[in-house]
């Protein structure tokens, strides 16, 4: 049943409509619209096939927004009443970009679960039309074809997309906490099977031209052009475009069938799909999976498990009832709320507001082999940037070196890129222990341990051979740069840059300035950080910054979690429970004990006793014991290869005993341990809005969430207290003060807020 | 892609002589007749057919065999088992066994290269009399044991003891034994050459019909070369032990309707590039005699070109792999002097004829030659009754590194056949999308003589 291709239901409605639709044919033939000129969408007939062609006046992607719908509605009708036209391509006239999604902003509008409702059925009963069209409509893809534009081309009759590097299909929803909500939890599971609609839509994976063809998601690929008699792009588009009116044509005279011959699997697995009580396990073992995932944090999974249910057990008119109706609700939830604010956030904090820097990076420098330093150059060189990764030894250089490799060969083996491309990115790199060719930098990382003074004597060292107009950037977790600049001539050109490990995957950047940083200087570091492909936040300097700060107020609680006798594993799972993504113990275990350690001290020595609560001490004697952590094979836990089940460190246990304290009753319930984590990472972040070091509430949550893995379903601190009420959380503060001190005591701008309800960070 | 230029001088022309530069000649050329692989070749080894083509060079010039100073031969797909065919073929033509050889390989240039070195040799004062060549022979080509298996292999002659030779045995999986064929494809981008061809044409708005009409017209035109006996490079040939092979065997001039019918062959199912209006795999050798025209007068020959300038441009191998010879063609054009008018005789390499047909418009082209080339304006585009009016190597066939000695010897001989003065070789190939253009010169009165003197020797 689900092995029924949705395109050959289709095709038969098809020719029993085609009569009736033709009856309304009155329009004049004469190729009146294309003289009709329209904003969003256009048309021309090509040798008895309707070119239609998107192209957003407003933007650089397509979006389904409501003037759009209007238009292609128009367009639909004409071309269905006009007996010449005998096939239709969609096509964008935009490089990279077919449709890129839904317009959020149309959903955002919405006051109520039943307006979202509305939407997601004018949408159905559009691409419903597209669907039955009497005419085969073929889908022709270039660039991101995502979510409500994924759901339009499914809706066509055929599908053909471009090998463009640009292309990608998928439906991201999930990721806004919401569903496909215009046919598509009805039509994946119908086109592509149950498992991978699942898999697509509970994911929200970008899928590439390749995988897609296999799957069954697109018909046919095109490959993109070079250069010919016009510029790649056009000439590519023009070529898919000339591809989709022949395959249009053919359609339409029937020399192309878009029925495919079954192989054994396929016909086995559908045969297995067949029977209900499978299908009722996969329900189940889905639900469970994404239960374990999500700790049902999440709605919108659920959502989609069911609605597709609904769809294949009851039919597609309850489907796609269930579709719309959980639509408009999962809308409305704080989840996609704050999912949709961290997208419009991460939008936000891609762009350089600081305008263009006098001049390009080109040669990077990267001083220090270590994890940070390898990872730093790991994400430039690979954008052509010549990067030089120096150390002071061998054997850290050859780490280094070999970390980097392995991040390009291991996109050599997911085929992301060929082993001749990983060789010819290589020469972008060059490994040293001397200052040859730092007088050619126009900027250096670096990445040295972290000691103040040891980063004294590089920037000098660095200083006398770089060129004036280089940049020394440092990465450091929590060092203030203005300490470390003093030992600088020319403090202007000195910047911080807090990249989070690993670099390669942790998408934030942290920029500090100083007072004494020049626009120019910030500029440039930015350029850098989004050419590495970056989110970036940029904040003022202070100990910790704005995300160390953050996270050492929580590490400082979680400590004392642990001494108070909850053990790493249950202080895991409470924090987990809030949804971050990583636990408290497994996270200092990431980050390093001896630098949670470093920076608890340093801290607390600069902040007082707000950074009091656990005892470093425990810290301390870990590294002492040699427990740093992943890195050096213990920490929290014992690190072992292969072994998936972590054990708790028994040399930790005994620590924690030595530092034993008395829980208090009174807040030591779960609930009560997690807002005591929650409520001290919060109100160190809305205190770093209040003293400057942030500068809006945006960048506070992208940083937290993005950073140290703040849970996204809460969007952020200022999303959370704007949600869960800045009132309701000061309460909770007041308790907890009352039992451990001013460690809780909220600050001004909570209180402020706490006082008026009225007053959001987020409009 | 390899373009040769071949002008022939009048005495109102000039010589294209350059001070202090000695002058170099071609005195004479051959080519084995080039077969459709897997036909009467099969069973053959390269370097039997570089004999071949070899054996026939000193036949047709008898140029004294102790005076050869050098030979150099191309190659592309190599037999591990002769990997310097050079000295193979030699040694089995019956050269002297004191006179050195070398292998070139420069994908379908590489004969280009043979001939070029010898140039370079001979401008050096390094040698006077140069052999250069090349072959291909695609009926056989080395397909190996998988790189598994080959470790495998490997690891078991180094292996000791019977037991440490049974556990390499019990290794081996159904994987091992997985053969790896020569790569089709463009070792940096992974791309066929026929995938990109069809790109190619895409991008230049070339239909499957103009690809079609070029096909059938060098098939046409290399059937009425043959039939009238034009193809004069080619010598005869016999298979060890079987028949004599006199003539090509890949000219097979049809119809639009029956080119029509074939189904793209890379591109699938869009593509425009076929079967019928590619190049196919093919047999061959080819040789030509070099020498420097002071030595070429002394020992009596009447040379039959000047070979003056030549280029190798590369592009980026993805998206211009085959469009050295729009790139060349001008460059070579500039260095001596002459424009696209002055030019008699164009012999283009043709590896598809979507590639063929592609490189016209782009040298057609304003936008390409502004925005791809950092020219002003178009190259302009050479006049087709002067294009390979003797077929090309969709017809012929295009044994790789064989094609190129072809090409010039066959502008030579079309510049005395039609009395013109100046002609030009271009052609393409794989990997750096290498682009050579030689110019080679004719002096019009050594044209004239030059038949003579080879109708003397055959």
């Amino acid at each position: 049943m689900a092995g029924v291709r949705a395109v050959g239901i289709l095709s038969r409605f098809a020719t029993s409509k085609y009569s009736r639709l033709s009856g309304h044919g009155h329009r004049s033939l004469s190729m009146s619209s294309s003289l009709l000129a329209r904003t969003y969408a256009n048309y021309e007939i090509k040798d008895g096939v309707a070119v239609i062609r998107i192209n957003d006046p407003n933007s650089k992607v397509n979006t389904l927004s409501k003037p759009l719908q209007a238009e292609m509605t128009e367009i639909l009708e004409e071309i269905w009443g006009n007996s010449a036209v005998k096939g239709a391509v969609l096509i964008s006239s935009k490089p990279g970009s077919f449709i890129a999604g839904a317009d959020l902003n149309m959903i955002q509008a919405c006051k109520s679960a039943e307006e979202v409702t509305t939407l997601s059925q004018e949408g159905q009963k559009m691409f419903d039309k597209i669907e039955k069209s009497p005419i085969p409509i073929v889908a022709a893809i270039n660039g991101s074809c995502l979510g409500g534009g994924l759901e339009f081309a499914i809706a066509c009759q055929y599908r053909l997309a471009t090998k463009s590097k640009k292309t990608v299909l998928g439906t991201p929803e999930v990721m806004l906490g919401l569903l496909p909500g215009a046919g598509g939890t009805q039509r994946l599971p119908k086109m592509l099977g149950i498992p991978a609609a699942f898999d697509m839509m509970l994911t929200g994976r970008n899928i590439r031209p390749d995988k897609a063809k296999k799957m069954g998601l697109v018909h046919q690929l095109v490959d993109p052009l070079g250069p010919g008699l016009k510029s790649p792009e056009e000439a590519t588009i023009q070529y898919l475009e000339t591809v989709a009116i022949e395959a249009a044509k053919n359609l339409a005279n029937k020399k192309l069938s878009v029925k495919k011959e079954k192989g054994l699997v396929q016909k086995l697995q559908d045969m297995v799909m067949g029977l209900p009580f499978v299908r009722k396990q996969i329900y189940n073992m889905v639900t469970k999976k994404v239960m374990g995932q999500t700790k049902g944090l999440y709605p919108a999974p659920l959502k989609i498990i069911e609605c597709v249910q609904t769809g294949i057990e009851k039919g597609t008119t309850a489907g796609s009832l269930a579709e719309s109706v959980n639509f408009g609700n999962l809308a409305m939830t704080s989840e996609s709320l704050a999912l949709r604010g961290l997208y419009h956030g991460q939008v936000a904090c891609k762009k350089n507001n600081f305008g263009s820097p006098a001049r390009d990076v080109k040669n990077l420098a990267v001083l220090g082999a270590g994890l940070m330093g390898a990872g730093i150059a790991q994400v430039t060189f690979d954008k052509s940037v010549r990067t030089i990764l120096k150390d002071t030894t061998v054997e850290g250089l050859t780490r280094g070196q070999q970390q980097v490799y392995k991040g390009l060969n291991d996109k050599t083996k997911k085929k992301a890129i060929t082993s001749f491309q990983r060789d010819t990115t290589m020469s972008f790199l060059t490994g040293q222990l001397d200052y040859r060719g730092f007088d050619q930098a126009d900027m250096v990382i670096e990445a040295v341990f972290e000691d103040l003074n040891v980063k004294h004597k590089v920037i000098k060292e660095v200083e006398a051979v770089i060129p004036p107009h280089c940049i020394f950037a440092t990465n450091t977790s929590a060092l203030p740069i203005k300490e470390i600049a003093a030992a600088s001539k020319r403090p202007e050109k000195v910047i911080g840059m807090h990249y989070f490990s690993p670099v390669d995957k942790m998408q934030l950047l942290e920029i500090i300035t100083t007072d004494k940083t020049s626009k120019d200087t910030t500029a440039s570091a930015v350029a850098v950080g989004l050419k590495q492909g970056k989110i970036i936040i940029v904040v003022g300097d202070g100990p910790g910054f704005y995300t160390t700060r953050c996270l050492a107020a929580m590490l400082a609680e979680a400590v004392r979690v642990l001494q108070e006798g909850v053990g790493p594993k249950k202080l895991d799972a409470l924090t987990k429970g809030l949804g971050f993504p990583v636990g408290g113990a497994a996270l200092a275990d990431e980050v390093g004990i001896d630098v949670a350690a470093h920076v608890a001290e340093d801290l607390g020595k600069a902040l007082g006793s707000r950074f009091g609560g656990g005892n470093v001490e425990v810290l301390k004697t870990m590294v002492q014991k040699g427990y740093k952590g992943r890195k050096s094979g213990k920490g929290c836990y014992v690190y072992e290869k292969k072994s998936k089940d972590k054990k708790v460190n028994p040399g930790v246990e005994e620590i924690l005993k030595a530092y034993q304290l008395k829980p208090a009753p009174s807040v030591s319930g779960d609930e009560d341990v997690q807002y005591r984590l929650l409520s001290r990472f919060v109100n160190e972040s809305v205190l770093c809005l209040q003293e400057g070091i942030l500068p809006d509430p945006v960048q506070g949550d992208i940083g937290a969430v993005f950073g140290l893995g703040f849970p996204p379903c809460l969007g952020g601190p200022f999303r959370f207290v704007d949600s869960f009420g800045a009132d309701k959380l000061v309460q909770k503060m007041h308790r907890y003060e009352e039992v451990y001190g001013n460690q809780f005591s909220p600050c001004q701008l909570l209180l402020d807020h706490a006082k008026d309800s009225n007053k959001r960070f987020h409009k | 892609r390899f373009v040769f230029r071949m002008f022939v001088m009048t005495k109102t022309k000039k010589t294209l002589a350059k001070p202090n530069v000695k002058n170099i000649v071609l005195v004479d050329g051959v080519r084995t007749p080039f077969l459709l692989s897997g036909t009467s070749y099969s069973d053959l080894m390269p370097h039997d057919l570089g004999r071949g083509a070899l054996q026939g060079l000193l036949n047709r010039t008898g140029v004294p065999k102790e005076i050869v100073d050098h030979i150099i031969y191309g190659i592309v797909i190599q037999e591990v088992k002769t990997s310097n065919v050079a000295r193979e073929a030699a040694l089995g033509a019956g050269f002297s066994d004191k006179t050195p050889a070398h292998t070139v390989t420069m994908a379908c240039i590489s004969s280009n290269q043979a001939m070029t070195s010898a140039v370079g040799l001979i401008a050096a004062g390094q040698c006077d009399v140069v052999v250069a060549g090349g072959v291909e022979f695609m009926s056989d080509v080395p397909i190996r044991h998988s790189r598994k298996m080959r470790k495998t292999m490997l690891s078991l002659n180094k292996a000791k003891t019977l037991g440490q030779r049974l556990s390499l045995l019990g290794s081996i999986r159904m994987g091992h034994l997985m053969p790896e064929l020569p790569a089709v494809a463009e070792f940096s981008t992974a791309e066929s050459m026929g995938h990109s061809a069809d790109r190619l044409a895409a991008a230049f708005g070339v239909t499957r019909v103009e690809q079609d009409e070029y096909a059938l017209r060098s098939h046409r035109l290399a059937k009425k070369a043959q039939d009238e006996g034009l193809l004069s490079d080619i010598i005869s040939f016999q298979v060890p032990g079987k028949n004599i092979i006199s003539a090509d065997n890949g000219i097979r001039p049809t119809s639009m309707e029956q080119m029509g019918k074939l189904k793209p062959a890379f591109v699938k199912p869009h593509g425009t590039v076929t079967a019928a209006n590619s190049s196919f795999l093919t047999d061959g050798a080819s040789a030509v005699l070099i020498m420097s025209e002071e030595k070429a007068l002394a020992l009596g020959y009447k040379p039959k070109a000047y070979l003056r300038d030549f280029v190798y441009v590369s592009q980026d191998p993805k998206d211009q792999l085959l469009l050295g010879p729009t790139y060349a063609t001008p460059k070579v054009l500039e260095k001596s002097g002459l424009t696209m008018e002055d030019i008699d005789v164009f012999e283009f390499h043709e590896a598809f004829a979507g590639q063929i047909v592609a490189n016209l418009k782009a040298m057609d082209s304003d936008w390409f030659a502004q925005n791809c080339m950092g020219r002003k304006s178009k190259v302009g585009v050479p006049p087709m009754e002067k294009f390979n009016t003797w077929g090309g190597s969709l017809s012929l066939g295009h044994p790789f590194a064989a094609t190129g000695c072809r090409l010039v010897t066959t502008v030579a001989h079309r510049l005395q056949k039609e009395g013109g003065q100046y002609g030009v070789v271009a052609a393409c190939a794989a990997g750096g999308q290498v682009f050579l253009t030689c110019r080679l010169l004719i002096h019009a009165v050594y044209a004239v003589t030059a038949i003579r003197l080879s109708s003397a020797c055959l």
